[in-house]
């Protein structure tokens, strides 16, 4: 588990500011306008230049320059290295981390607004104007140092962005070309021819959309999004971006409302979406909607192993290329560890004591932190 | 106040209110049937579905239902038809049809040192003249190949045994792949031969131009070479060891096999097919003669009747299953072709069993002496007296021979989608006409299905191949699916997703 926010309080700045954290114990950096200083001292004359201050002192607005936007009296700065992009926020003080080089889960958060409301959401959308994200992030990408070799745009569901969604776009196809970009979406706007064409001039080079399927059928599917017409729009959206030779990885998430025709399902994505260029099945995290909604969804993946390593035998005998994610390996049949990721975030990636005498537990994918209310009863040492 | 929840009857369908998509059936056997949809998507369901359907009767939140909606059998209101998807998809199972006519066969010769049993055009002669095709006959040939719009073209050289005309290949090749060069097309060549005659210096031809080898080898020597008469009864030991130094010298990969069902094969399918496992062939195509045309007595003692040879299929499928269970890996090049058409969304480059006919608008034929033929059948016919199926000449433009009414005539009478007998057919997504072959054997280019030996062959393979499916045994359908995806068994399942 790793912190990715803390809180001080701010002042000297009235919007949100987006900026490279740099420590003060190592020296000058070079490109101070684009860094905001983690000090231990009262910000003085010496921090002007700098896009922003941090520091652990509590001060008074007149110690520090007008100039200076900073937040003080914060707390917890450990977990911040030079070189992290953060956020700064005025009113809350808040910093939440947007980046960090070393990770290879980096995400940008496009909205918290959605167009669905599914039954296991673990990021439950908020419907409100967030329109200052698309700056955010607009920032983040110019300011990543180095080129990160991935990341993800997630939400909410990016796509609400609209026009605003093709500038990110643009700016991760113009500034970090190289980058393998996985945008998460539900899919439904692609049914829009105007919305993809769109879409297709702005993509970047190395792009893969990831669109959840959760049934072969709209009645399942759209009750589990919790939205009418969302499955013909999905299936009609990966079409239309099949056509433009878009990359899309189809996504299921594993629960009561999906097993039980799992092999169908397996089928069905062969048949209409053979052109997806993986397919992954997803261990619930329960978190979000997932809590109050339990009752519905809950199956120990220990009871789901036969209709799991169906489903994975039957797109993968097919020559499709699937993946299990969010799965820990004492619950999955062994012919089935091949298809097994380490899929968990590294900042919420967990493992239970028993795991500590477990022989593949560096090779075993963990638990989600943010998932612990509820796991399988079988999980066990190998 | 946060949003609530609602409930699956708010996304569920009024009980028995649903719209039928076009399907077709069968019965398969007495508890099953079968249900195949426009894009060959099937259903094996209990006796009595289809009827359940029809009226009405099926319950919209039952499991079945599903199923039928999700294969494109029905629609209801809940949810559009999604027919772009189902367009989709047909559209992909048609691909066979984009780009024209891909696979050009040029017969360089009549000439032949073979007098095989079951070849009606080869000749034993020392007139080169009279059978050998003319080198301003290729290049006109070429003229009217590199005007098929197809991106990727197949030159196929056949015989008669080319090899003796072998100066025509090597004056063909470069000026091919000139030509494939600055069409921007992607060429493949083939020589079918008796590799008899193939010495080094041929078949180090053919590795520098890349070229791919397809011979005959119709089971151990006892058969083949009663099959494949030449001087000195000596065919298998010289197929045997051409196969050898042409995979030594050209590579294992370029060089295939084709095997001839004669009456003297129906009683040995296991030698046959443990023939091709000896000489190491990871395919082997049980493959029927086609014996129209031929004298009444010799029909008697090669040709057989359509239960006989599918006693003959049925037993040497299983056997070559139960090799694959037993971890040797062949597939059978008919069950593959007709298997991909049923399992997969993808369509079959296999010319002879489409929709319309690939006679002409998938094969094309230039005769050693300039006359051009819808199918290697249509010239063997010719040379016959039965010239109907000459598309024209290589003197002629392509319009003439690719867009004339000869050409028209066997499309119209062989799309299965109108033919009587074809257009309810259970299996007709799966299936094709073959216009030159009711012809032959019925005088009549669409035939009548309920005598015809070509339906009724591929009704029982498909049905057979069917009942086999029915069984659900995960091991089969690896084994199926590692011959479509030409794999070996064991790597077909256990490959890491990426």
């Amino acid at each position: 588990m790793i912190e990715l926010s803390t809180h001080g309080r701010g002042f000297n700045f009235a919007k949100p500011i987006v900026a490279r954290i740099w420590r003060e114990a190592d020296g000058n950096p070079t490109d101070r306008g684009e860094c905001v200083l983690l000090t231990d001292r009262v910000p003085n004359a010496w921090g002007v230049g700098y896009r922003a201050v941090l520091t652990t002192r509590t001060v008074e607005a007149y110690e520090v320059p007008r100039t200076l936007p900073c937040i003080h009296s914060v707390r917890q700065l450990s977990h911040l290295n030079s070189g992290d992009l953060v956020v700064m926020r005025p009113r809350s003080g808040h910093i939440r981390t947007l980046f960090r080089p070393d990770s290879n889960y980096n995400a940008l958060l496009a909205t918290e607004r959605c167009n669905s409301f599914c039954l296991m959401c673990s990021q439950p959308p908020i419907d409100r104007d967030d329109s200052e994200l698309v700056d955010i992030n607009l920032e983040a990408i110019r300011l990543m140092v180095p080129t990160p070799s991935s990341l993800v745009i997630t939400g909410g569901e990016p796509t609400l962005l609209g026009d605003d969604l093709f500038r990110i776009l643009r700016e991760l196809r113009d500034r970090l070309p190289s980058t393998d970009v996985h945008m998460l979406t539900n899919g439904r706007r692609f049914a829009w021819p105007d919305f993809t064409d769109a879409f297709n001039e702005s993509r970047p080079p190395r792009l893969t959309l990831g669109i959840p399927v959760y049934a072969d059928n709209a009645s399942e599917h759209d009750y589990i999004v919790q939205a009418r017409g969302a499955f013909d729009q999905t299936i009609q959206g990966l079409h239309r971006l099949a056509r433009y030779g878009q990359p899309v990885e189809i996504r299921v998430v594993l629960h009561a409302l999906t097993v039980p025709r799992l092999t169908h399902l397996a089928e069905y994505i062969y048949r209409n979406l053979s052109f997806a260029s993986h397919v992954a099945f997803m261990g619930l995290e329960v978190t979000g909607f997932a809590k109050p909604n339990l009752n519905k969804l809950w199956v120990d993946p220990y009871d789901y192993r036969n209709e799991i390593a169906a489903a994975v035998e039957h797109l993968a005998v097919r020559g499709m290329k699937v993946s299990i994610y969010n799965h820990q390996l004492c619950l999955l049949d062994r012919t089935l560890w091949a298809f097994a990721r380490k899929s968990i975030s590294d900042w919420k990636n967990v493992y239970l004591e028993c795991c500590d005498s477990c022989q593949v537990r560096s090779e075993c994918g963990g638990f989600f932190e943010t998932g612990l209310s509820r796991v399988s009863s079988r999980v066990k040492p190998l | 106040m946060p949003r609530k929840f609602q409930t699956p009857e708010a996304f569920g369908t009024a009980p028995h209110s649903y719209h039928l998509l076009p399907f077709r059936f069968c019965r398969l056997n007495q508890e099953q049937e079968i249900l195949v949809n426009e894009a060959g998507e099937y259903l094996i369901a209990a006796s009595g579905t289809v009827r359940s359907i029809v009226r009405r009767e099926i319950e919209t939140g039952s499991d079945l239902f599903r199923s039928l909606r999700a294969r494109h059998f029905l629609y209801d209101d809940q949810s559009s038809p999604l027919l772009d998807a189902l367009a989709t998809k047909y559209r992909t199972k048609r691909g066979f049809l984009e780009g024209f006519t891909r696979l050009h066969i040029f017969v360089i010769t009549l000439r032949c040192e073979h007098s095989c049993v079951y070849c009606q055009v080869s000749r034993q002669t020392p007139d080169r003249h009279r059978y050998d095709m003319t080198r301003e006959t290729a290049d006109r040939a070429l003229d009217l190949m590199f005007c098929s719009p197809a991106r990727g073209l197949t030159l196929e050289f056949q015989g008669g045994e080319p090899l003796l005309n072998f100066d025509l290949i090597k004056y063909t090749v470069p000026r091919a792949k000139e030509r494939a060069e600055k069409a921007g097309k992607h060429l493949n060549i083939v020589i079918t031969t008796n590799l008899a005659l193939a010495t080094d210096e041929i078949l180090r031809f053919c590795r520098d131009e890349e070229i791919d080898l397809s011979t005959s080898l119709d089971g151990p020597a006892f058969i083949h070479n009663a099959n494949r008469p030449r001087p000195s009864a000596n065919s298998h030991e010289l197929t045997v060891k051409g196969i050898e130094r042409a995979r030594d010298i050209v590579g294992h990969d370029h060089v295939s096999a084709l095997m001839t069902t004669t009456r003297l094969s129906l009683s040995h399918p296991k030698e046959i097919i443990d023939e091709y496992v000896r000489l190491g062939f990871g395919s082997i195509f049980l493959r029927p003669i086609s014996p129209y045309g031929f004298a009444v007595r010799t029909l008697s003692r090669i040709g057989y009747d359509v239960p006989a040879f599918l006693e003959f299929y049925k037993t040497g499928l299983d056997y070559i299953i139960r090799l694959n269970r037993q971890g040797t890996d062949l597939s059978e090049a008919y069950a593959k072709i007709l298997l991909t058409k049923i399992l997969t969304p993808f369509p079959t480059p296999f010319v002879d069993l489409q929709s319309p006919a690939g006679a002409g608008i998938s094969v094309v034929v230039y005769n050693y002496e300039g006359d051009v033929y819808a199918s290697d059948e249509s010239r063997m016919l010719a040379e016959m007296g039965e010239k109907t199926f000459r598309l024209g000449n290589v003197s002629d433009d392509y319009q003439t021979i690719f867009g004339g009414d000869r050409i028209r005539s066997l499309v119209e009478s062989s799309i299965v989608e109108s033919t009587p007998g074809c257009t309810d057919c259970a299996f007709q997504t799966y299936c094709g006409g073959d216009p030159v072959f009711h012809y032959a054997t019925q005088g009549d280019l669409m035939g009548h299905r309920p005598t015809s030996a070509f339906c009724r062959r591929n009704m029982e393979i498909i049905r057979h191949l069917f009942s086999l499916l029915a069984c659900e045994d995960a091991e089969l359908y690896r084994v199926f699916f590692a011959w479509i995806r030409e794999r070996r068994v064991r790597d077909v399942y256990l490959e890491p997703g990426l």
